[in-house]
C-alpha cells in the first residue's frame, strides 16, 4: 500500500462518513458544519484528481457560499422557532 | 415515514450504488481520447491553459447559458425576499476586529480576484474562481456590518449583475457575419477572451454575493 | 485500479447516500444538503470515469466547473423558496409530511 493509496482510502472515508452524519445528526446547526468540511474535503479530492480548477472552485463557491447560505437559513429557523414560542 | 418503507429505500439506494460500482469496474476501453484533441487545437484557442480554452473557447456555450442561469436564480431569490421587507435594513456594526479585518482583507480579496482572472489563460484560475473570492469578499464585508442587504438593487447594481451576460452575448453575437455564433478570430481569440472573462468575473462576482445579500436580512 | 477510479466508486456511494437522504428525510434544509450531496457524488463520477487511465482531461473538468455554479444557484433559490414556506407556515416541512395536519375534505 503506497502513500498516496493510504491518504485516498483516507479522504475517501472521510467524505463518506462526513456526508452520512451531515445527514443523519440530529441537529440541523451541526448538520450544515459537517456538510461544510464535506466540502472542503471533496475540494482535497479534487486536487488528488490533478483538477486545481475545480478545487478553487468548490472551496470558494461549494464549502464557502453554499455554506454561509445555509447557516443564514439556519438562524432564520431558529429566530422563527423562538418567535413562534413566544 | 413507515420503517418498512425506509428500508425498502435504503435498500435500493445500496442496491443503485452497487450496480454504478459494477458498471465502473466493467467498462470498456477508451474510443475516443479528448485531452488530446484540447492539446491539439490549444494553439487556437487563445489562451494556454486546456480548462479555460474548453470551458470559453471549446464549450463556450455551456458558459453563456449557465450564467444566463445564475441570473434567473438571482432573479427568482430577490422575487422572493422583497416582499418580506419593503426597505434596506442598515447593516449593524459588528466587532471591531472583525471590522478591521475585514477593511484589512477586502482590497486583498480583490486584487487576488484579479489575479485569478488574468492568470486564467495560463494556470490553474480563471473567471469562477475570481467572482468566487470577490463574493466572499461582499459576505465578508456583509457579516462585518460594512455593507447593507439588497432590497432594491439600484441602477448601477443591476448593470453590474448583466454586464457579463451582455458581453458574451455581444462578443457570441459579433462573429455572427462570419456565418457562426460565438466565432472567435483567431489573431483576436485571446483578448476577446480576456474581456469576457472580465465581464463575467464582475457580474459573477455581484450575483454570487447578491445571492447571500438578498436573503441576509430576511427575517420576519 | 488506479486512483480516478476508487474516487469514482466514492462517487457512486456518494450519489446514494445523498439520494436516501433526499427520499427519507422531511426537513427542507436536510433535503437541500442532500440534493448538494448528490450533485458531488456526480461530479466525482463524471471526472474520476474520464481520468481512468490516469490523464487529466479537461472537458469533464469544465463541466463540473459549469455543474458547481449550477447547483449552488439552485440551493440558493430552492433555500429562498424554503424560508418563504418557513414564514408562511412556521414549519421547515412540506404539508403531508406532518403527522398532526388534518386531510383536507373536498
Amino acid at each position: 500500500m503506497t502513500p498516496a493509496l493510504a491518504f485516498d482510502l483516507l479522504l475517501i472515508a472521510a467524505l463518506l462518513w462526513s456526508a452520512t452524519r451531515a445527514l443523519t445528526t440530529a441537529d440541523v446547526f451541526r448538520a450544515v458544519v459537517l456538510f461544510i468540511v464535506f466540502g472542503l474535503l471533496m475540494a482535497l479530492a479534487w486536487a488528488r484528481l490533478g483538477a486545481p480548477d475545480i478545487a478553487l472552485a468548490e472551496a470558494a463557491i461549494g464549502a464557502g457560499l453554499t455554506g454561509a447560505l445555509l447557516l443564514d437559513a439556519v438562524g432564520h429557523l431558529r429566530a422563527k422557532r423562538r418567535e413562534l414560542e413566544q | 415515514m413507515k420503517a418498512w418503507l425506509t428500508a425498502l429505500i435504503a435498500l435500493l439506494c445500496s442496491g443503485l450504488a452497487l450496480a454504478l460500482g459494477a458498471a465502473m469496474l466493467t467498462l470498456p476501453e477508451f474510443v475516443v481520447r479528448l485531452p488530446g484533441q484540447v492539446t491539439a487545437n490549444l494553439d487556437a484557442s487563445g489562451v494556454a491553459h486546456p480548462v479555460t480554452a474548453v470551458l470559453l473557447n471549446f464549450r463556450g456555450y455551456d458558459t453563456l447559458l449557465e450564467v444566463a442561469v445564475l441570473l434567473l436564480a438571482l432573479l427568482g431569490v430577490l422575487a422572493l425576499s422583497r416582499h418580506a421587507s419593503g426597505h434596506a435594513h442598515p447593516a449593524a456594526p459588528a466587532h471591531p476586529v472583525l471590522q478591521t479585518l475585514a477593511r484589512l482583507l477586502a482590497p486583498l480579496m480583490v486584487l487576488v480576484a484579479g489575479y485569478l482572472l488574468w492568470i486564467g489563460a495560463y494556470a490553474p484560475g480563471g473567471a469562477f474562481q475570481a467572482g468566487a473570492v470577490l463574493a466572499a469578499a461582499g459576505v465578508l464585508l456583509r457579516l462585518a456590518g460594512l455593507l447593507p442587504a439588497w432590497a432594491q438593487p439600484g441602477v448601477l447594481l443591476r448593470g453590474g449583475l448583466v454586464l457579463g451576460l451582455l458581453v458574451f452575448l455581444a462578443v457570441a453575437v459579433a462573429g455572427l457575419p462570419q456565418g457562426e455564433l460565438l466565432h472567435y478570430p483567431p489573431a483576436l481569440a485571446g483578448a476577446l477572451i480576456l474581456l469576457v472573462e472580465a465581464g463575467l468575473t464582475l457580474s459573477i462576482g455581484l450575483t454570487l454575493a447578491g445571492l447571500y445579500l438578498a436573503s441576509a436580512e430576511w427575517r420576519q | 485500479m488506479s486512483a480516478a477510479l476508487l474516487y469514482a466508486l466514492a462517487g457512486a456511494a456518494l450519489f446514494a447516500i445523498g439520494l436516501a437522504g433526499l427520499l427519507l428525510q422531511p426537513h427542507l434544509l436536510r433535503k437541500i444538503l442532500a440534493f448538494n450531496i448528490l450533485g458531488s457524488g456526480a461530479f466525482l463520477i463524471l471526472v474520476g470515469l474520464g481520468q481512468r487511465d490516469g490523464m487529466a482531461d479537461p472537458v469533464p473538468q469544465a463541466m463540473v466547473l459549469t455543474g458547481i455554479v449550477v447547483a449552488i444557484a439552485a440551493t440558493a433559490l430552492a433555500l429562498a423558496l424554503a424560508r418563504q414556506l418557513l414564514d408562511l407556515t412556521g414549519q421547515m416541512r412540506l404539508p403531508e409530511d406532518r403527522p398532526d395536519a388534518e386531510p383536507a375534505d373536498d
